[in-house]
């Protein structure tokens, strides 16, 4: 049971800090992971359910809007329940001859005129061999993008240099989202995030085919993904570099909208352990089995993660919550690598927040940054630019963002969110966009190769600094392991121990969507996800 | 002279010198024709002279300018009509210490999204921490408990819920319009919580959403309409100034 992982003494990095104080924070965040990875693996949701269907090929909506794969589950919910998992009643439906194909059983299901039923014996052995089929063939079509991905970049070329830039794009509309998506890679993106929707997260369901209509967003949907990706492999090409699209596995379709990035071949996805639950009141049981199995699809397309620790410090101060950023890194760490992400997948995320009044906020924000690169060396980290202490002075703002870009050049960051300095006051303009990225450019040519000189004081203070925060983690672990109950991390988040937002586990969105799974619950795609590593 | 009533201009590093900085993006490529199209654009604007100090193109197709130059209006502020708000926004520090102080417990919001209404975009962006425009939701204030009932809640349950919680704000967000189901659900709601309250125990009701009139609270039956563009502050602030206004200190209780 307890696996020992032998990861090589980390190496020292800039701050010095102490092999054994680093390995005591990763085991107590093992320790606090470990019970919730139990009971993840304990539990299904409709959500993994259904992406399971969408990995064996049911796509579509009925004329309302309704998914297939909702349908299907619905019912299948109803007749048989949820905790065996409905891959063994649908298969069997099939081999029955309820429906020609998916499509067609999900039509008839939601018309009420299949029954189904749990197989047994021979029946639930033919069922299985053929729901093993259709459900590999949709990870054979992943491994099958991630090859594909992984050739592009060999033949059109990678992004030359890190941090690579990240722009936004979000107009709602996925036919406006595309050339500016475009100019953006022309103006020197090397990943375009196209933002969703506000609420999408809260939906119960993945929107169907391709969307013109968003509220400071653009919906994730299968098209919108495939349109996406083919526009900028076009653009990939004629720049000679292999543009990155991203979008967002979260909320309450976290596997499904996983599965779609898999099968569409995005190459990031935000995709935080917590970020739900505290931020959007989903529950926590739902979040953490979505999570797991939507990781595992992640690590399996070759796809980074990005997770989203900077939104702690947009509703705390980002000094005394500094430790909860490196927990909650920690944290998604574990819970990555546990479903299979290697380090190369995972972007954790921090953000450039502290007040720019308060003294010494640079050295502050340096010294945080550099504890991240030290406690990860191998991870890309996603650095994010100020948004909190953006007041609409665009001069000064400007400022703020180039700072934030000489903490990003001295840290070594994989993947640099632009700031723009009109945060705060419009969607960017091209010409916020262009400044943003001189900036970038300035900064990375001045001082990109200033890491090589710097080094801080031994107990200088950016160095005692870094030390205090990690720790407070330790501090903070400890506390969450001392919680009772058989997952002390549930209870932790339970009475407000992040953010400021109490989620007990047994209230939030989406909870009657978790099923425990029952003695004979089967899974195909989680069989091979497993099997797979 | 009082400042703030006799006629000024803008101020460069000379009183009366008229100097502004503008900057803006024109779609075609630089050249001296685009710059001359800078000065024109800036002229029609009230500048003169204008001074093109930098310009830059983007792109093929697109050039930025940043001018300077000096504009031949007069502001006159003694003519500024502003329309005040009939409360004061709060900052969430404010607004908790406001609470805190006149309360002495926390203040319950129950918040929902009544009838068929599947929209909860309204709802959420004012009361979860996520916020909506830069501003954290209600959940993120200390003395507000919330109580976020999500969406298609009935309005019995509406009220029991509300009861329950010693409610003392119900919020209610209406997106859906189709045959004037917001008006019609919202006046539902107020005269059920009409008939389950006595006038003073009743709690505070604000309804919300992009198609209705802030100048119908009282047909409407309701204590507040807020209406596009409404952000969790304002919201909150004026949860405050009714329920937890610089009230009189000595209340029954």
């Amino acid at each position: 049971m307890a696996r020992v992982t032998t990861r090589p003494a980390p190496a020292k990095g800039k701050l010095g800090l102490d092999p054994v104080t680093v390995r005591q924070a990763r085991s107590l965040a093992r320790k606090v992971g470990r019970p919730i990875v139990r009971m993840a693996q304990q539990h299904t949701t409709v959500s993994v359910e259904r992406a399971t269907l969408r990995l064996a090929g049911l796509e579509g909506a009925d004329a309302e809007g309704t998914p297939w794969v909702n349908r299907l589950v619905d019912v299948v919910r109803s007749d048989v329940g949820l905790e065996h998992g409905v891959a063994l009643p649908v298969w069997d439906a099939l081999r029955r001859a309820e429906g020609a194909d998916l499509r067609e059983l999900a039509e008839k299901a939601s018309a009420g005129s299949v029954t189904f039923r749990l197989p047994e014996g021979q029946d639930a052995k033919r069922a299985r061999t053929s729901a093993g089929k259709a459900v590999g063939a949709g990870i054979k079509r992943i491994d099958a993008r991630r090859k594909e991905r992984e050739r592009l970049m060999a033949r059109i070329g990678d992004a030359p240099t890190t941090p690579w830039i990240y722009l936004i794009v979000a107009t709602g509309d996925i036919y406006e989202d595309i050339p500016q998506a475009q100019a953006a890679a022309r103006e020197g993106a090397d990943v375009i995030a196209v933002i969703r929707s506000t609420g999408q997260s809260l939906l119960d369901f993945v929107p169907e085919g391709p969307t013109r209509e968003g509220f400071a967003g653009t919906y994730a949907t299968q098209e919108n993904f495939r349109l996406m990706r083919a526009a900028l492999d076009e653009t990939s090409k004629e720049l000679g570099r292999y543009v990155r699209l991203t979008n967002y596995a979260s909320g309450l379709c976290m596997p499904e909208i996983a599965a779609l990035a898999g099968l569409e071949r995005l190459d990031m996805m935000l995709n935080d352990s917590m970020y739900g639950i505290l931020f959007r009141d989903i529950n926590p049981v739902r979040t953490f089995v979505d999570q797991r199995f939507s990781r595992q699809i992640h690590a399996r397309a070759g796809i980074i993660i990005n997770t989203g620790e900077d939104n702690y410090l947009t509703t705390a101060d980002a000094v005394e919550a500094a430790h909860t950023v490196t927990t909650s890194q920690l944290l998604n760490e574990y819970f990555g690598k546990e479903a299979g992400l290697e380090d190369w997948q995972l972007g954790l995320g921090h953000a450039f927040e502290i007040d720019p009044d308060i003294p010494d906020s640079f050295r502050l924000e340096l010294a945080h940054a550099m504890l991240a690169r030290d406690l990860f060396p191998d991870a890309p980290l996603k650095w994010m630019p100020p948004t909190r202490h953006m007041t609409g002075d665009v001069f000064r703002g400007y400022l703020l963002d180039g700072f934030f870009n000489l903490v990003g050049a001295l840290t070594s960051q994989g993947i640099l969110l632009v700031g723009m300095m009109t945060e705060a006051v419009v969607t960017p303009w091209l010409s916020d966009r262009d400044l943003a990225l001189q900036n970038v450019r300035y900064v990375m040519n001045a001082a990109g190769n200033l890491r090589e000189d710097f080094r801080p004081e031994p107990d200088g203070f950016i160095a005692r600094r870094a030390r205090q925060v990690l720790a407070e983690t330790i501090e903070l672990l400890e506390q969450i392991a001392d919680e009772p109950g058989r997952a002390p991390l549930l209870e932790a988040i339970a009475d407000g121990t992040f953010g400021l937002m109490k989620r007990p586990a047994d209230q939030g969105r989406g909870l009657e969507g978790v099923a425990e799974k029952a003695r004979g619950y089967w899974n195909p795609a989680s069989e091979l996800l497993e099997a797979g590593r | 002279m009082t400042a703030g009533t006799s006629p000024i201009r803008p101020y460069g590093d000379t009183t009366g010198d008229g100097m502004v900085q503008l900057s803006f993006t024109l779609p075609m490529p630089h050249s001296k024709v685009a710059e001359g199209a800078a000065v024109q654009l800036a002229t029609k604007m009230g500048m003169d002279p204008a001074l093109v100090a930098h310009a830059k193109q983007m792109g093929e197709d697109y050039t930025f300018f940043v001018v300077y130059g000096r504009v031949n209006h007069v502001v006159d502020p003694g003519q500024v009509e502003i329309v005040e708000r009939d409360y004061p926004v709060l900052t969430p520090k404010e607004a908790n210490a406001a609470i805190k102080r006149s309360l002495r417990r926390r203040l319950v919001v129950v918040g929902a999204c009544i009838g068929t209404d599947a929209h909860t975009v309204g709802i959420d962006a004012i009361l979860n921490i996520k916020g909506f425009a830069g501003e954290k939701g209600l959940e993120y204030y200390r003395e507000l408990k919330v109580v976020n009932l999500g969406a298609q809640v009935s309005v019995p349950q509406l009220v029991e819920r509300a009861r329950e919680e010693g409610a003392d704000a119900v919020l209610v967000s209406q997106v859906v319009t189709q045959r004037d189901a917001h008006l019609l659900n919202t006046r539902e709601m107020s005269a059920a919580f009409r008939e389950a309250y006595s006038p003073e125990k009743r709690p505070l009701l604000i309804v919300g959403g992009p198609r209705f009139d802030e100048a119908t609270a009282g047909q409407l039956g309701v204590d507040r309409v807020f209406t596009r563009g409404t952000t969790p502050g304002d919201v909150a602030s004026y949860l405050v100034h009714r329920l937890a206004g610089p009230a009189p200190a000595r209340k029954a209780s």
